[in-house]
């Protein structure tokens, strides 16, 4: 029954979040510069009033504004974003088309930076005080101040410019027709710069959270009474602290998801990564809002699927807690 | 005030922190007067690299314009955006967590409501959605991200809020009679001023990345150079000429840095018995 009523509680929250930003996103497609109607007219190339006047009736914009709200949101529920102003393709399309890049660079960058971040940081706690954890502390404090998209560039600059050991762009090579492990590698390849780019800073943030976690964990007493009884170093580490220290991580990387996602979009634009966050800055130049809301929509669902993602990893770390706490 | 500094002092990041901090609002408030031209303009031949050409000791951009003098300018701008919107962004949180954690309930609960959605949609992305609606301009990048950046300060306060609400001498208050607004703004709220000023300093690091990110994608104030916009203009040419990229970059790097350095030595100055172990 727990199961259940997080299950039910948890959908209850995505609903209220999605129709708040399809709500916020009407509005700000009415703030948007510009008669939505005059601009239709200018991209088929025609200009007379009257046609205006008919585009008007007929995409219902002479209708009251909470009459147009609803049948937005009708809109968006039957998952038609509107047509992109310059392509004429329909929003949800080029974003379906794009989604998959973009969740392989985030949900590789995740898993990357959670698994990398406590491990540098139970390695920072078990060396407190020595070179280790000095140099692990000073790099999360250097990550933790750099634009995300100026690492990518500094990144491009030594592995591709200068040693010429990985793809500065794109996500396949042009051309080479690959197919197979091959065409799979090749991917890989192309991806590990914007994973790592994506990664380092939430690396730097989990990293001193686990480093914080581990030495608050290793005050207690049954680490003493486990040292006592003569326990190998290791052992205590890994089996009586890290499973309790991992937690508050892992909390608070559901909690970064919202930032994960919104960096995607910052690292997409620098690497030419062929997600939504690139579609969304072709989007930027071209004043394309359609398409810009459509992918703001679309990055909070993934926030929430992410958040979901991140309880049922708490639980399978922490059995003694339920999913329906 | 002199054990406040002793114990600022004590955190050594804190105080080199400190001196670039000190440094950037120098050259942000006098800079400008050592490159009094127009940063747009172009003083030297394109593609100068550092210390090639007379006084443009860290080389010109792609149209031979100072990449020193866009530093300088740019400086100006990274603070005067962190400093407004950090500002603007403090009055709503402010003034939404008081209210929670005064009145607690129903009041309580639709604010943190508001708040959860706000942290669950992705800031970076509302941030350049609100700035391409509203039309790139100084305001608009003030005012989109302070409408990102308010949550965690409504969060902080409310906690504060809670805490304090039940102590005596604002039941004092209470039973003495004052009205809501004077034991919010007098009796509770200068004892929650600590923690609201270290987050203060860590927003204003985190509004600097956040108007570097904007300005990067195009969508910086047209008329104000920015560090941000350096970077994004020279990404395309990053093969042949690092230094457009780079000089910008580090000096986004120490400010913010240094910001970051400095709100740890204010939390260890201001809330000396929360300073954290291992240390």
């Amino acid at each position: 029954m727990a199961i259940l009523e997080f299950v039910g509680r948890r959908l209850f929250w995505a609903i209220f979040v999605i129709l708040g930003i399809v709500i916020l996103n009407f509005i700000l497609l009415r703030l948007a510069p510009g008669d939505p109607a005059a601009i239709m007219a200018g991209q088929s190339g025609a200009t007379d009033p009257e046609y205006i006047a008919q585009l008007r009736v007929q995409f219902g914009l002479d209708q009251p504004l909470y009459m147009q709200l609803l049948t937005y949101i009708r809109d968006v529920a039957m998952l038609d974003l509107g047509m992109s102003g310059r392509q004429q393709v329909p929003v949800i399309d080029l974003i379906a088309r794009r989604l998959p890049a973009t969740l392989l660079l985030t949900i590789t960058a995740y898993f990357l930076s959670l698994g990398l971040g406590v491990l540098l940081g139970v390695l920072a706690a078990r060396r407190v005080g020595k070179w280790q954890d000095s140099v692990i502390t000073v790099l999360a404090l250097l990550a933790y101040a750099t634009p995300l998209f100026w690492i990518g560039l500094m990144l491009i600059l030594l592995f591709s410019v200068t040693l010429g050991w990985l793809p500065a762009y794109g996500m396949r090579t042009t051309g080479a027709g690959l197919t197979g492990m091959a065409y799979v590698l090749d991917i890989l390849h192309h991806l590990i710069l914007p994973m790592v780019t994506l990664g380092l800073f939430y690396m730097a943030v989990y990293a001193r959270l686990a480093r914080a976690s581990m030495l608050e964990v290793a005050d207690q007493d049954y680490i003493k009474t486990a040292v006592a009884k003569g326990l190998p170093d290791g052992r205590v580490t890994r089996a009586h602290m890290l499973r309790n220290a991992v937690l508050p991580v892992i909390s608070f990387a559901g909690f970064q998801a919202g930032h994960l996602v919104g960096g995607a979009v910052l690292v997409e634009t620098v690497f030419a990564w062929p997600g939504i966050g690139r579609l969304a800055f072709d989007a930027l130049l071209q004043r394309d809002y359609n398409v810009l809301l459509g992918v703001f929509l679309f990055t909070a669902i993934m926030v929430i699927i992410f958040n979901i993602i991140t309880d049922i990893i708490y639980t399978l770390v922490d059995p003694r807690i339920e999913v329906g706490r | 005030m002199k054990e406040f500094w002793q114990r600022f002092a004590r955190n050594r990041g804190a105080v080199v922190g400190l001196v670039i901090l000190i440094g950037v609002i120098f050259l942000a408030l006098f800079g400008p007067a050592l490159y009094p031209e127009s940063p747009w303009r172009m003083t030297a031949p394109p593609f100068q690299p550092p210390l090639e050409h007379p006084g443009a000791y860290f080389g010109t951009d792609t149209l031979g314009r100072d990449i020193a003098a866009g530093l300088v300018h740019g400086a100006r701008v990274s603070m005067l955006v962190g400093l407004v919107s950090t500002t603007v962004a403090l009055g709503i949180g402010v003034a939404l967590g008081a209210m929670a954690g005064y009145f607690g309930g129903v009041v309580d609960n639709a604010i943190m409501r508001f708040v959860e959605f706000f942290q669950t949609i992705p800031s970076v992305v509302l941030a350049i959605v609100l700035v391409a609606v509203l039309q790139p301009s100084i305001e608009s990048i003030v005012i989109a991200i302070a409408i990102v950046s308010w949550p965690p300060v409504a969060r902080l306060v409310r906690g504060e809020f809670l805490s304090l609400r039940s102590r005596e001498f604002v039941e004092a208050a209470v039973i003495a009679g004052q009205s809501n607004a004077r034991i919010i703004f007098s009796q509770i709220l200068p004892n929650t001023l600590s923690p609201i000023i270290v987050m203060a300093s860590l927003m204003v690091a985190t509004a600097i990345l956040l108007e570097s990110a904007i300005s990067f994608l195009g969508l910086g104030d047209r008329n104000l150079m920015s560090w941000g916009y350096m970077i994004g203009a020279a990404r395309t040419v990053l093969r042949e000429a690092w230094w457009m990229s780079v000089f910008p970059g580090v000096a986004i790097l120490l400010t913010v840095l240094s910001l970051n350095l400095v709100g740890e030595g204010l939390n260890d100055a201001l809330n000396p018995r929360l300073a954290r172990k291992g240390r």
